[in-house]
């Protein structure tokens, strides 16, 4: 019983904190906005806090659920996340009438994925990832007067519930043909060539697939993100892929181990279409929403390419990549979501000369978009940089030459941005922003993360070492 | 001898400038900023020098040869058990050449703005940015290994960018800023590819390691590396090819030279540093830092060849068309970065001719001196008639004398005449031409008659043609901070081509012996004379005979006027082919197929009822089966297709 107080710690905290948010929305005073967002961020900053501390290595529930470092430490990076967000959201979420309800929700998605991570088990894996997905989608209804957003929630909920459906069925394939279901068992069994095992890993696949958005398992992404607020788009685009891209690298390297050159082909494939396809539609876009949400899908391609290099270095870099990827596209959002709530102004048109009114602001964004294009010394040139080291240990240099000339391609539509904020004139620039002093917090923390990250070695090294020690 | 303690102050103290002036310049220093700027770049600028005179007159030579020294490394971070990531400075005769070059150049740039961009409202910001492109190109110069120069190499773009934009309120200047990035940057993903075969099969960023390991004939790096192959080419020559992909792009070699005439739109000065003496010539140092490689490959080293060879003589047949000062300047430059390049590949594979590195070294060490006071000598006349065309200018030799003869110094210098320094350099370029390779010996000796043309075609229509009429608000030749550094650029444009550069710089650190041959000098220095002739015959008076040879060459000089439509190719390719054939479809599909079809339904289901239009946006389903089709898709090509 002790053990399960210990190695559960992260999730029982979040456990408790969905209790107190419930308990504040029944109680019979009413709490203001102000006082809720304030308890709750402090609740939020609290939960990180203890998340390092005793990191402990054990199994639970018959190897259903385990911990360990590596795991505790990919569950802070997504604790970490959710508090920038928290904190972005301050100026939305303050006029907002269901604040307890959203963070209730918010929580149960991260819930789930605290419990996907550290899944050993088919099972507890699909009921993790239902848990991630389906508060995610009354989130994305949360503005709940705009039509918009109540159409992304019913698309994603369709969508999930599809993708969830062949997911299950890929699980149901594998268990029929192995009669096992545990990721040890799976691991052990999965030995020689079957095409029934194949087609059930292919459906597998693209449930992930459709969870981090890769291609041809995107299209519910561009109407979901637009649609939903932007603090939910920024919780979809960067925690909820994070979480699964960490899930991703181990169940793949766990189970599927033995499959190593059939899903090598199949991720160059995705990676492929997914780099290609998701820059040239954020080429074409205008809206900043949307423009960065396909920039996301890109980026993701770049991270299958680490995924393809089968190797430690190759996880290594997606880990330190998705931490990399958090800081950057948070700072991009973070200003997007201020300037959104406090004007409404989203196009990039409308950023055209915003460096004359807010230069600090503007400097931000320049940094996340440099960093998200991969120019050094950003942490986002780091990130891709080991990225493409660690698809190059396999020796295709296609794929990696496909990603150089995306890399270029990416750069000419963040540049795109930047020029606008910096060298275009505009007779109408978005005023002055005025900010409260937490999402000020927030981008100041992600600005420094940005520099920590790319600069001090520490992160990519530490990373390294949690995975020798697993 | 430790050169650890002070070596790191060289790239520091600008990078110093940059923070300094990048955070309070703007509020605090003002008219300052200049100043601060430049004393800084004069400590950086005098630490060199005493680096070159510590390595080279007092560590001097152990043995015959000078020694490549590791003056500090630090291990940033490992990313594998083999490949770990290091910040160092390396030391060797080229380096240090490097440094002295940059350095020296940057403090004339930093004196001649003080006088050139006073009263620039952001005069501050121009300073800082100085201060962040001297740092990116020292950290360049000094780096130890491929993952160090990469960085640098592309901060060096980020610093350029930033200055070549420094006129943001023109559109051309900023159309111009991000064509020259994102050129050089496609060309990178080429060093970028480069970079990893070369870390892969070498098992090493560190440029003494790599260079150690590929080329000991027993290792088996070795053999993996020139036994290893795609497309029928070894991985050898691929990685080295496309290091040199990156290298031509930013030195602007054909057929990837297309931003810098546009990068003109920058400050003059900025042309001077950037355009002239040190971020053009880092790909011919790349070249120079990894020539062992090149070495191995002599396809390698044809490339390298023919685009040098072919750059030369095309950049040198468009200059002598343009009529924007600073554009013939930009042609000449590419031209003469040719002349460094082509040395460098005439080298043969198995090591004879190896005089050709010397050469072009040598050449690129008097080049940054002269094509430096050229451009400042421009923003000198630019700066005076406020105009970049030739026919607001001519007669100015009264009114600028200094000028004047600095920028005659300098068209000498780059014309090859004796005793000027680009007469040394050139020589020994074309030297190794005749040896090696006949061709490319003429195509050289033709580049330099044409040289020698159009650099006095520019400078008899600036100074002679016809009689001044300035507007009556000139600046004059400007202050003595803009006459100081033409002055001293052009004693070094004299003195650099006597210093016996090959007992320096050479290609395994050994002395070479130059042997200079006067009856092999008749040829270039004939050609030379005759191009400034004919020069002065078109050009010294305002008469028609430049019109009569424009109409006989009819088509040929419509061409090169037109630079031989090279960019309308690329605008062709990439707007019409790229956008046509790509952009569109997508865009179509998106649109026509995924809005339009599920548009239609949805407009379809609005006819019947608003109800239903209201619960049913209409699209998923279309999603979903794109999803399906994926994942039939996969499923029958590994399942039936690809066991």
């Amino acid at each position: 019983m002790n053990e399960f107080f210990i190695l559960m710690k992260q999730e029982l905290v979040i456990t408790l904190i969905i209790f107190i948010l419930l308990f504040i929305k029944l109680s019979s005073k009413q709490w203001s906005n102000e006082k809720v967002l304030v308890l709750i961020n402090v609740l939020l900053l609290l939960n990180l806090a203890a998340g390092f501390l005793f990191p402990d290595t054990g199994d639970l529930f018959g190897d259903m659920y385990r911990t360990n470092p590596l795991m505790a430490f990919e569950k802070n990076i997504l604790n970490l996340g959710t508090l920038l967000i928290s904190l972005q959201s301050y100026n939305w979420l303050k006029t907002h009438k269901h604040v307890p309800e959203f963070y209730m929700l918010l929580l149960s998605t991260l819930l789930g994925m605290f419990f996907m991570i550290s899944s050993r088990h088919m099972l507890m894996f699909y009921l993790a990832l239902e848990l991630s997905t389906i508060p995610l989608a009354a989130m994305a209804n949360f503005d709940l007067e705009k039509r918009r957003s109540s159409e992304a929630a019913f698309k994603m909920i369709i969508s999930s519930a599809f993708a969830s459906g062949l997911l299950l069925f890929g699980i149901s394939l594998l268990y029929g043909a192995t009669g096992a279901l545990s990721f040890s068992a799976l691991g052990e069994t999965l030995r020689q060539y079957s095409p029934l095992h194949i087609l059930g890993f292919i459906f597998v696949l693209s449930g992930f697939g459709f969870k981090i958005s890769a291609v041809p398992f995107h299209l519910w992404t561009a109407d979901v993100y637009e649609g939903a607020p932007v603090a939910v788009t920024s919780y979809l685009s960067v925690i909820s892929k994070g979480a699964i891209l960490f899930v991703f690298v181990t169940v793949l390297s766990t189970v599927f181990s033995v499959y190593g050159s059939s899903w090598y082909f199949m991720l160059y494939f995705l990676s492929v279409l997914t780099m290609i396809i998701g820059n040239l539609f954020a080429i074409r876009q205008q809206n900043m929403k949307r423009f960065l949400a396909f920039s996301s899908i890109a980026q993701v391609g770049f991270i299958l390419i680490g995924i393809t290099g089968q190797s430690l270095e190759g996880n290594v870099s997606v880990v330190y990549f998705v931490l990399v990827y958090i800081f950057s596209n948070l700072a991009a959002f973070g200003v997007i979501s201020l300037i959104s709530a406090v004007t409404g102004k989203e196009t990039i048109d409308d950023y055209k000369g915003l460096y004359k009114t807010n230069p600090l602001l503007t400097w931000v964004l320049a940094l996340a978009l440099f960093s998200l294009a991969g120019i050094p010394p950003t942490a986002g040139f780091f990130g891709k940089f080991f990225l493409l080291l660690a698809g190059a240990g396999q020796g295709n240099y296609i794929l990696i030459a496909i990603a150089a000339l995306n890399m270029v391609i990416s750069l000419y539509y963040y540049l795109r941005v930047v020029k606008a904020m910096f060298m275009d004139p505009n007779d109408h620039p978005i005023e002055t922003i005025q900010a409260d002093w937490k999402p000020k917090l927030a981008l100041a923390i992600c600005v420094i993360g940005l520099l920590i990250t790319g600069l001090a070695s520490g992160a990519y090294q530490y990373i390294y070492s949690l995975f020798v020690l697993n | 001898m430790n050169y650890s303690s002070y070596i790191a102050l060289i790239p520091l103290l600008p990078l110093a400038g940059f923070v300094l002036l990048g955070l309070f310049g703007r509020k605090y220093f003002k008219s300052a900023a200049g100043i601060i700027g430049t004393l800084l770049l004069l400590g950086s600028a005098l630490l060199s020098l005493y680096t070159a005179y510590q390595y080279f007159l007092v560590n001097g030579k152990t043995g015959d040869t000078y020694q490549t020294i590791t003056a500090f490394k630090y291990t940033w971070l490992s990313f594998s058990d083999k490949v770990s990531i290091d910040m160092g400075v390396l030391l060797d005769p080229i380096s240090v050449m490097m440094l002295v070059v940059v350095t020296f150049v940057s403090l004339m740039v930093h004196i001649f703005s003080l006088g050139y961009m006073k009263g620039e409202e952001r005069f501050a910001t121009y300073y800082a940015f100085l201060g962040l492109f001297t740092f990116s190109m020292l950290g360049l110069v000094l780096s130890s290994n491929l993952f160090q120069i990469y960085m640098f190499w592309e901060l060096v773009g980020v610093s350029s960018f930033l200055l070549i934009g420094y006129y943001f309120d023109r559109p051309s200047a900023v159309a111009a800023s991000k064509k020259a990035f994102i050129v050089t940057r496609f060309a990178d993903l080429g060093f970028l590819i480069g970079i990893l075969v070369l870390a892969f099969y070498g098992e090493t960023l560190d440029f003494q390691t790599l260079l150690h390991t590929l080329t000991t004939q027993q290792s088996a790096q070795h053999v993996a590396v020139v036994t290893a192959s795609f497309a029928g080419v070894t991985a050898l020559t691929w990685g080295v090819t496309l290091l040199f992909m990156g290298g031509a792009g930013k030195s602007a070699m054909f057929p990837l030279h297309i931003w810098l005439p546009d990068a003109m739109e920058g400050p003059t000065p900025v042309s001077a540093l950037i355009h002239a003496a040190t971020m053009v010539v880092a790909g011919v140092y790349l070249v120079a830092r990894m020539f062992p490689l090149f070495a191995m490959s002599q396809s390698a080293l044809d490339v390298v060849t023919v685009v040098g060879a072919s750059s030369a003589v095309i950049a040198a047949i468009i200059a002598c068309t343009q009529t924007d000062i600073k554009r013939v300047l930009a042609y000449s430059t590419m031209s003469q970065i040719g002349f460094m390049m082509f040395s460098l590949g005439l080298i043969k594979a198995h090591g004879t001719y190896s005089v050709g590195y010397t050469a072009s070294m040598f050449h690129l060490f008097t080049h940054a001196f002269f094509k430096s006071l050229l451009f400042l000598g421009a923003g000198s006349v630019i700066h005076m008639v406020h105009s970049n065309e030739m026919k607001d200018m001519g007669g100015l030799r009264k009114y600028m004398p200094i000028t004047h003869i600095t920028f005659l110094i300098a068209c000498l210098a780059i014309a090859g005449i004796w005793p000027f320094a680009g007469f040394f350099s050139k020589e020994e370029i074309l030297l190794t031409a005749y040896q090696s390779n006949k061709i490319v010996y003429g195509i050289a000796l033709l580049t330099s008659g044409l040289t020698a043309f159009y650099m006095f075609r520019l400078y008899f229509s600036i100074f002679w043609n016809k009689e001044a009429h300035l507007h009556g608000d000139s600046h004059g030749e400007g202050t003595w901070s803009m006459k100081l550094p033409l002055l001293i650029l052009a004693v070094c444009s004299i003195a650099a081509g006597l210093i016996p550069f090959g007992s320096y710089v050479s290609i395994n650190g050994k002395e070479l012996e130059s042997h200079m041959d006067l009856s092999f000098s008749i040829a270039p220095l004939a050609m030379g004379i005759g191009g400034i002739l004919l020069a002065m015959w078109m050009y010294r008076k305002e008469n028609n005979k430049p019109q009569q040879v424009a109409t006989t060459l009819n088509g040929f000089y419509k061409a090169a006027y037109g630079k031989f439509y090279i960019d309308d190719l690329y605008l062709f390719v990439t707007k019409k082919v790229v956008f046509n054939l790509i952009g569109r479809p997508a865009a179509w599909v998106d649109r026509n197929i995924v809005d339009g079809l599920m548009n239609g339904i949805a407009n379809a289901t609005a006819t019947v009822s608003n109800w239903i239009k209201g619960v049913q946006s209409g699209k998923v389903q279309n999603y979903t089966l794109y999803f399906f089709g994926g994942v039939v898709a996969l499923a029958v090509v590994f399942i039936y297709l690809w066991k």
